[in-house]
């Protein structure tokens, strides 16, 4: 009996000062630019949830650092999805109206993106999918709230059988070649399916399917098939442990990593780091960037932010491929807003409609970027009512067993490829919800 | 005092066979149900709706139909989370491939499929029990996420397995806000739970009850084991179909086969055992107990830590909830093995004899 009373007063203890300390602090916040940062620190793919939340969070930090923009103080707010879809929606219904309300959301899963799309306008947040979500919101025309910035999945497809196709020699040489495509069965593994068929129509080489399930730990039969068939080259399209598994798997196989390239989420140190050596010769198509120590900011941040104690995470991992992926994705975040000032009156807070149009008239040159720090990090991107993608940069980098080198040019997604198949899939979507596209007229507003 | 009921006279065979023959039953339940009605729109912002109340009213409905099976058939199935999809997808694809469906036609069409699967994958309960029985509807929870994975005809060929949608209506009402979801999912449990709390009452209910306690005695006296538990099977898979179309449709609004992963399984057999296995109240305890105390210990614990000035980082929070949590549940279940139900009703007797108690 006393222990129950005392877990009665207890609990009814918590209820009361989680009641006090909630209300206050909603009211407190003022004049400031709020960013939810949805994150997963735990789970099955915190290994790369971790570095990536660590630079969006020190990035935001160091805006502050540097005065804010325009003079308007930055705030933030983590939330833990475990990349689970109904916790991110929970997320997000508790972050979107906090302090003041949310300027933008990257929900850093394309589960958490599909569900948040249907949610979005309605609240009238945009939601950026830095590299990620789903392809064909690319179209701005039907995808208003939707900013797949600087890639889609897509995107890296084209810009891989590109790649492929120059070191064989020219894309008729594609020809008879056989590609196998190993994926995490999830939306995020499914998305370049149609563009590798596309692919494989045009130039004749024949393209097989491997699934792997969540979290991908299960490989061996995969594996098993990739040595009966010896494709002649295998994309992994992984995440998390997936990545480290399908590099073991490869070495255990004897097949050629230097065969083997990675989609821009399966490319980084945490995937290939366990495996060492073994990895040696591992490629990945980069979006943009890659690791960038030697960039003058991520010297900014160990000067600024980790000089002063402030840093989020350790300090060897600033300039990592996922830190500087996380960096990059609260650096297009900040410069909306930026961008939305210009309009809207500099020094002031966006509100999330605002931000909304910043995200879609983004011009962000070489100069600006070379001036936030980013010189050699990334090409310019400006997006337009009809381009919510504003740029389709990509390079390859190879792993030499201790750190990634780049190992080709710049590539580009093709357009007369890309083009049509997002306005396809964006106007099947627009059918399917009974929407029109959005006209002139709605581009200005 | 509150709860006695003497001097409560029951003088026909309809009064006697009220669903809560007992007035302080009948108007504490009208109240709660005019509050959660009238109430609760009032008193309530979006993120509650949202976040809270919305998905606890779908959970609460799949516990409902888990607990006919679980709770009052004994039939313990590791599948729910399969017949959750089955609702989900196969109301999706009767909304969009036939013109002008009715919403509310087509999320009951999705319980009818997954009352099919539910009859399918219930006939090995007709040979194996317990703990087999769990491992073998395991199976219907691998067969259809493999089928709702790899067979492009259930998702409408989309590229990327992911279907959504939208533009709900009900005769010309547009469920969009999320007071009308609420209101939406709100009349579908109370119809359902009106509806299985008549059920297990009835003939069928003592079927099914009398299976759950000795099978070989049941059939003794007259009863089919299989009539009785492949009709708990399409009941209860009959109404996680439901809260699966509940679910996609109306909380989500887009979804992938990972949103009825195993993982759902368990978390609805979880509400059962933590709410009560053979109760209909036991179900909402469950699901609140199972939806809410993660995410108020999410939010609390962040307040608790800043309150004596330590800024716990996102992992730790995260971390911390997984432990309270596990605890919790482990404490729960020795201190009070019945579930949260049995909690209630103690309360209920306690309230009979107040203040005198012997």
């Amino acid at each position: 009996m006393k222990l129950r009373n005392l877990v009665l007063s207890v609990s009814i203890a918590c209820a009361g000062v989680s009641a006090a300390l909630v209300a206050p602090s909603a009211m407190a916040q003022a004049k400031e630019q709020f960013f939810p940062v949805l994150v997963y620190r735990t789970g099955a793919y915190a290994p790369n949830g971790v570095p990536f939340a660590n630079g969006y969070v020190d990035y935001l930090k160091l805006v502050n650092e540097r005065g804010g923009i325009n003079g308007v103080k930055v705030s933030f707010e983590e939330c833990e999805t475990g990349y689970a879809t109904d916790r991110g929606v929970e997320c997000y219904e508790r972050l979107k109206g906090k302090n003041g309300g949310a300027t933008v959301f990257q929900p850093l899963s394309t589960g958490i993106t599909f569900a948040l799309t249907e949610k979005a306008p309605g609240d009238k947040i945009p939601l950026i999918t830095a590299g990620y979500g789903r392809s064909e919101s690319a179209d701005g025309g039907v995808f208003k709230w939707n900013f797949p910035l600087s890639g889609t999945y897509w995107v890296a497809a084209d810009t891989l059988i590109q790649h492929i196709a120059k070191k064989e020699g020219g894309s008729d040489k594609l020809k008879g070649k056989k590609i196998a495509l190993v994926y995490h069965d999830s939306p995020f593994g499914k998305e370049p399916i149609p563009l590798l068929q596309e692919r494989a129509a045009m130039h004749g080489f024949t393209l097989s399917l491997l699934p792997v399930t969540h979290p991908g730990v299960e490989q061996k039969a995969t594996w098993l098939q990739i040595r009966q068939n010896r494709p002649d080259y295998v994309l992994n399209w992984g995440w998390g442990v997936m990545n480290s598994t399908a590099l073991k798997e490869a070495q255990a196989t004897g097949y050629p990593r230097e065969k083997m390239y990675g989609v821009w989420w399966a490319g980084a140190e945490p995937d290939v780091k366990d495996v060492g050596a073994g990895a040696k010769g591992y490629n990945a198509i980069m979006m943009q960037h890659g690791a960038e120590p030697e960039a003058a900011v991520a010297k900014e941040i160990l000067t600024k932010i980790h000089g002063k104690g402030q840093g989020t995470g350790p300090k060897e991992e600033v300039g990592q491929v996922l830190y500087m992926r996380g960096l990059q994705a609260a650096m297009l975040a900040v410069e909306g807003v930026r961008a939305a000032q210009d309009r809207y009156g500099k020094g002031k807070v966006m509100t999330g409609e605002q931000a909304r149009w910043g995200y879609e008239n983004l011009n962000l040159t070489q100069a600006k970027l070379d001036a936030l720090g980013f010189k050699g990090v990334m090409r310019p991107i400006s997006t337009s009512c009809q381009d919510h993608m504003g740029a389709s940069w990509a390079r390859v980098h190879t792993w030499n067993g201790s750190k990634f080198e780049w190992t080709s040019d710049w590539l580009q997604g093709d357009e007369q490829i890309i083009r049509p198949m997002v306005k396809a899939a964006a106007d099947k979507y627009a059918a399917e919800k009974k929407l029109t596209r959005r006209t002139g007229a709605d581009c200005q507003s | 005092m509150f709860y006695r009921e003497n001097g409560q006279f029951k003088t026909s065979y309809r009064a006697d066979q009220q669903i809560f023959p007992i007035a302080q039953d009948r108007w504490v339940i009208l109240t709660f149900i005019a509050f959660a009605f009238i109430g609760v729109p009032l008193l309530v912002d979006e993120y509650m709706f949202r976040a809270i109340l919305i998905p606890f009213l779908i959970l609460a409905l799949a516990a409902l139909g888990v607990n006919i099976l679980v709770g009052y058939c004994g039939q313990i199935s590791l599948g729910s989370g399969a017949f959750m999809a089955v609702g989900a997808y196969m109301a999706y694809n009767t909304y969009i491939r036939i013109d002008g469906m009715p919403l509310i036609v087509a999320l009951l069409s999705g319980g009818f499929f997954a009352t099919l699967v539910g009859i399918f994958f219930g006939i090995p309960s007709l040979r194996v029990k317990g703990l087999y029985l769990a491992v073998a509807t395991l199976a219907a929870q691998f067969f259809c996420d493999w089928a709702f994975l790899r067979i492009g005809w259930f998702t409408n060929n989309t590229s990327s397995g992911s279907v959504s949608v939208s533009n709900l209506a009900v005769l010309g009402w547009t469920i969009d806000t999320p007071l009308e979801k609420y209101l939406f999912c709100l009349g579908f449990l109370v119809v359902f739970a009106l509806l299985a709390k008549n059920l297990v009452r009835s003939a069928i209910g003592r079927e099914w009850m009398a299976i759950r306690d000795m099978d070989v005695a049941a059939s003794v006296i007259g009863i089919r084991p299989m009539y009785a538990k492949l009709s708990a099977f399409a009941v209860s898979s009959f109404i996680i179909g439901v809260a699966g179309g509940l679910w996609g449709f109306v909380h989500l609004g887009s979804w992938e086969p990972a949103a009825f992963s195993i993982d759902r399984s368990f978390q609805l057999l979880f509400m059962v055992i933590i709410g009560g296995m053979g109760s209909i109240m036991g179900s909402f305890f469950g699901a609140a107990f199972i939806v809410v105390l993660p995410i108020f210990l999410n939010q609390f614990l962040p307040a608790l830590g800043a309150l004596v000035g330590v800024e716990i980082s996102t992992a730790a929070i995260s971390h911390t909830e997984f432990m309270v949590f596990g605890a919790l549940i482990v404490w729960f279940l020795i201190v009070e093995p019945h579930g949260l139900a049995k909690l209630w009703s103690i309360a209920k007797q306690k309230l009979r004899l107040w203040p005198f108690p012997h």
